[in-house]
């Protein structure tokens, strides 16, 4: 067993020990606490699969974005949280039992197929240089797998008007979270002045690389929404109410522009979808910038939940 | 090249040893502020020494700088979250 | 063994102690946190086929990794929802849990 493989031995217990852990803590906020640092462990995984784009979105939202969501409503749900009775001794066998065998398929599949998979790599770097691309990844996103890209913005919007929707009536259009934070923490409002600046250039830089190294437009969006978070979690600024035109614009826009973009490749031979060879990079450099935007401003407002207060 | 690889052997490996001794800390010592105490120390002086130690084997200066942010944010945002579960053990009155 | 069959059997074992999870645990939030669990180890497991098909020079094939990233933040967005409807339920009724209340407390 080589040094590299013993080291991989370890972060895989790491992780299952926290999953099982996560499963079995007694009470909400100290398994979401574990989840967050599963997800950063989960990140180091991606890693060594050499999937350094995965890392940094499992790092940014699946850990970061995710376990915001999920701290303040195990908070907000800690007083009312009762000991609810397990079911039934057999029906947890039954459980055990179903989840033993998902596992044992899944670890049959993975230890009975060693061969190589089949790939796409060749098709997908195929078409990277008339693109102007060096990321294979980024390439799929924004122009091999295109639809899937637009239709999980599509997602995102669907999942932000679900939560608005869940505003009491006489909310609708209000600001969302239950009350304004008061700018009280010294600290927190000292890091709240100080990281902003240097993450909307971190930002930036990450959009900018994600044409030839890891990085991209999500992983871009998610550091502007922590920005964003942090400065509102200070109680620097409020936030907006969803029915300022603002909110409005910057949400639909990066999925308009996509579409726009999609569109006018009805005029190439390849449909919809498609750039022009000549002007590809620009194009989807243009596009990427304002999908940043939009995936910032969604992920934020999605962390900020229903409107619970008038404008 | 030889000094180069050997001050990242030392170096990284004395920022293991605060690493270790951090995670020990945290384990063992009895209440918040003590273990927050011995985070810290993980924190600043093994990742600061785990960044120097990584220093010689870079190839360029944009990639060194890169390094050094890494560190800068981390004891940026490690200060403040310190400052912030003290304060909430602080008011709570827990340990 | 090599790392992508180690991480794959990881995969394997975080699908089950998620679906576990789901079924069992009582509380709705503990549920959402298992799902995510769930989906984690998918997502490994499509990062485990990816290093498996590295071809072209790279790492690994960039189309499920590229897939990942999408399921990743749609993982999020359905977690947010989930959340949103959770903390919604709690306002109305001031339960956490979504088992039907028992009926002396019915007023």
């Amino acid at each position: 067993m080589s040094l590299a493989l013993l080291a991989d031995a370890a972060l895989v217990l790491l992780v299952l020990g926290l999953a099982f852990w996560i499963n079995a803590a007694s009470r909400a906020f100290p398994a979401v606490v574990g989840y967050v640092a599963f997800g950063l462990l989960l990140a180091l995984a991606w890693l060594r699969l050499s999937a350094g784009d995965v890392a940094m979105t499992e790092a940014a939202v699946g850990s970061g974005v995710t376990g915001a969501v999920l701290i303040a409503a195990s908070v907000r749900l800690r007083s009312a949280e009762t000991e609810a009775p397990p079911p039934a001794l057999p029906l947890r066998l039954l459980a055990l039992l179903l989840s033993g065998l998902v596992t044992a398929a899944l670890a049959g599949l993975v230890l009975w197929t060693t061969g190589p998979a089949p790939s796409l790599a060749d098709q997908a770097v195929q078409h990277l240089p008339g693109l102007g691309m060096g990321n294979a990844v980024t390439g799929v996103l924004i122009a091999y797998r295109a639809l899937d890209t637009l239709l999980e913005k599509v997602v995102l919007l669907l999942a932000l008007m679900g939560i608005w929707s869940l505003a009491k009536d006489r909310y609708w259009g209000g600001i969302p979270g239950p009350s304004r934070i008061q700018p009280t923490n010294g600290a927190l409002i000292l890091l709240a002045r100080l990281l902003p600046p240097i993450g909307i250039v971190v930002a930036v830089y990450i959009l900018w690389v994600g044409a030839t190294d890891p990085g991209g437009a999500f992983q871009g969006g998610a550091i502007l929404a922590a920005m964003w978070l942090l400065v509102m979690l200070a109680g620097l600024r409020d936030a907006p109410a969803i029915s300022r035109p603002w909110v409005r614009l910057c949400v639909t826009v990066g999925p308009a522009a996509f579409i726009a973009v999609g569109l006018t490749g009805f005029a190439l031979p390849n449909g919809f979808l498609s750039y022009p060879d000549s002007i590809a990079k620009p194009l989807i450099i243009a596009v990427e910038s304002v999908l940043t935007l939009s995936i910032a401003v969604i992920l934020g407002l999605l962390v900020a939940g229903p409107p619970e207060r008038q404008p | 090249m030889l000094v180069g690889n050997i001050a990242t052997v030392v170096l990284v490996s004395l920022g293991a040893v605060f690493f270790l001794a951090g995670t020990v800390g945290l384990l063992r010592f009895p209440d918040s502020m003590t273990r927050l105490h011995a985070l810290t120390k993980a924190d600043n002086l093994g990742l600061g020494l785990v960044v120097l130690g990584l220093l010689p084997q870079v190839d360029s200066v944009l990639a060194a700088l890169k390094l050094v942010a890494v560190w800068v944010l981390t004891q940026l945002a490690g200060a403040t979250v310190t400052q912030l579960v003290a304060r909430a053990v602080w008011r709570g009155g827990g340990s | 063994m090599t790392p992508a069959t180690l991480y794959g059997l990881c995969s394997a074992v975080l699908v089950g102690a998620g679906l576990y999870g789901a079924l069992v645990n009582p509380q709705p939030l503990r549920k959402i946190l298992a799902l995510n669990l769930l989906g984690s180890g998918t997502f490994l497991l499509f990062g485990v086929i990816a290093r498996r098909g590295a071809a072209a020079g790279l790492g690994g094939d960039p189309v499920p990794q590229a897939m990942v990233i999408t399921g990743i933040v749609v993982a999020f967005s359905a977690t947010a929802l989930a959340v949103a409807l959770l903390l919604r339920v709690y306002q109305e009724t001031g339960r956490t849990t979504l088992e039907q209340p028992a009926p002396k407390d019915v007023v």
